[in-house]
């Protein structure tokens, strides 16, 4: 019969302090599976606290996400606008239809510029007439026409931006054969800088939600490490890993800004729907063709990607200030 | 299987709660360790599972030296360690299976292993019928045994326990104390601090008397 201590040195001589290889390998996906349901079996257990928070955090997403939206909407409205801008170039009285025709033929070979159509004097002479109310006037010009040849230069559409447009209008003042040409960049230039201001301010905006989101999400986390003081410390004394004891922390917040930003979509889906049909009728009434940009696919992905990266940063800075104190470290 | 060597262990504000102790616990043996309150007892369990360490000299347990043991270590070190608690310290949203299977679960098990070794566990401790039940409902002699099954689920050859009888009346603790001589008989070296003298020379076993953080008495 073997006596006690002989037994014991069959048991275990020395303590193995390193995990076999193989099994590491094939429990690692195990172990985030559990930590993963675990996380998801907390929040079952409080369905109603969960919701609240995912609903914070939805509204809190939707913000940002709409204005980005709404931003798109713009871009592709003014969008619209930029197609039909175009420069007038007026030429000098003394310039014939001939010269005006001649002059066209060049512009076309330059590489701004999309599409030249001239309007006659005659031509520009008979509209004006039926345009202005001014014929009597007209008339007692006789046979002189007073009104110049007209280029009507259209741009090529990379071209159509304030900075590319204002040079190439200054370019076609300096011809010899032009008296002006007008563009109204002012206006260009406003909704520019309107939507720059805009833009900013979404980023600002999106910049401050997206902290709040990390901040909500890492004080759910910090109050479920406090709830929870007990078993990481049972998990601690039985050789629980920091890794292990922080695992269902993190998937518990990037499953909090996984469901609100599927919150923040449903909301934003759904305020698309009810503006839908207004926005609709709106450009029925304008003659526009302009349709509302819907939340697209990769959106929607963008969001939920992001959503759920903000949880999952909130909760690792919850867990790295509150689980960071460990015994015998 | 546990030996300390000249270990003293000072908190902050100079109190020396352990002061130049050398003792040493050969594996298979069942060792109590009695002293009052204060005079250094769960200073030394805690030292032995690495919560704390010695300010001077070495601790050496299952042939490492815990001074060269470091932090992201620790946890492996602890998985050849059982700790029973006074309070048993049981996780009260937790089954009794579940709270068992939590050295298992921590160590990364499979499921169908941890099913297994858990219920042994509990076999042994005689509460294989109330796997399924919240510990808030069983009796005080009862949660204390779901305490020890969890401290052996993982087959740890070295089991400490800290007062692990001090809630308990004297029939219950007699049975308590009975299980550690059970664990200790197939090998598990078993070091329990305790208060309750009239136990200790009930079992016959070695007994270390601290006194105001030296060993007095028992060091065999």
């Amino acid at each position: 019969m073997l006596t006690k201590a002989k037994r014991a040195n069959k048991i275990e001589a020395k303590f193995e302090l390193k995990g076999s290889g193989t099994r590491i390998l094939r429990s690692w996906l195990v172990r985030h599976l559990q930590s993963f349901f675990f996380s998801l079996g907390l929040m079952a257990r409080e369905p109603l606290a969960t919701l609240l928070t995912a609903a914070v955090l939805g509204i809190a997403l939707a913000l940002p996400g709409g204005l980005y939206l709404l931003l798109d909407n713009v871009n592709q409205l003014t969008g619209h606008w930029d197609k039909g801008g175009h420069i007038s170039v007026f030429l000098k009285t003394e310039e014939s239809d001939a010269a005006a025709e001649t002059l066209a033929q060049e512009l076309r070979s330059w590489n701004e510029i999309a599409r030249v159509s001239v309007i006659t004097r005659a031509e520009a002479l008979s509209e004006y007439r039926s345009m202005s109310g001014f014929a009597e006037v007209l008339d007692a010009f006789e046979d002189s026409n007073p009104l110049p040849a007209v280029l009507t230069v259209e741009p090529r559409l990379e071209v159509q931006k304030p900075s590319r447009m204002k040079d190439l209008v200054a370019r076609l003042s300096e011809l010899p054969q032009v008296e002006v040409a007008r563009f109204d960049l002012q206006w260009l230039k406003r909704l520019d800088a309107i939507v720059e201001i805009v833009l900013l301010g979404v980023y600002l905006l999106a910049a401050l939600l997206a902290l709040g989101v990390v901040l909500i999400i890492g004080n759910t986390i910090r109050l479920g490490i406090e709830n929870r003081r007990e078993e990481i410390e049972i998990a601690n004394l039985f050789g629980g890993t920091n890794a292990f004891i922080r695992r269902p922390f993190l998937y518990g917040g990037l499953l909090y800004g996984l469901f609100g930003a599927v919150i923040a979509w449903g909301i934003l889906a759904l305020g698309f729907a009810l503006l839908q049909p207004s926005v609709a009728r709106l450009v029925y009434l304008y003659g526009s063709n302009f349709e509302l940009v819907a939340p697209s696919g990769p959106w929607a992905l963008a969001l939920i990607a992001g959503g759920s990266a903000l949880g999952l940063l909130g909760a690792w800075v919850a867990v790295g200030r509150h689980l960071s104190t460990r015994a015998g470290d | 299987m546990i030996e300390f060597h000249n270990v003293t262990k000072r908190y902050r504000g100079g109190v020396e709660a352990l002061r130049n102790v050398s003792i040493r616990i050969d594996a298979g043996e069942m060792v109590f360790l009695t002293g009052h309150s204060g005079a250094g007892k769960s200073t030394l369990l805690r030292l032995t599972t690495l919560v704390e360490r010695a300010t001077r000299g070495h601790i050496i347990i299952g042939g490492h030296n815990l001074t060269r043991i470091p932090p992201r270590k620790i946890p492996l070190f602890r998985r050849h360690i059982g700790v029973v608690f006074q309070d048993h310290r049981l996780l009260r949203d937790r089954t009794v299976f579940d709270n068992v299977a939590l050295p298992l679960v921590v160590s990364g098990h499979g499921h169908s292993e941890i099913g297994r070794r858990v219920r042994a566990a509990l076999d042994k401790v005689d509460l294989l019928g109330k796997e399924k039940q919240f510990p808030v409902v069983l009796s005080g002699g009862e949660q204390q045994r779901v305490g020890i099954a969890r401290a052996v689920v993982h087959k740890p050859p070295v089991l400490l326990a800290d007062e692990p009888t001090g809630n308990l009346d004297p029939d219950l603790s007699k049975e308590i104390m009975g299980l550690f001589a059970q664990f200790n008989q197939v090998g598990v070296t078993v070091l329990i601090a305790t208060h309750d003298l009239d136990l200790v020379h009930h079992f016959g076993d070695r007994v270390l008397l601290l006194r105001n953080g030296q060993v007095v008495d028992g060091l065999g």
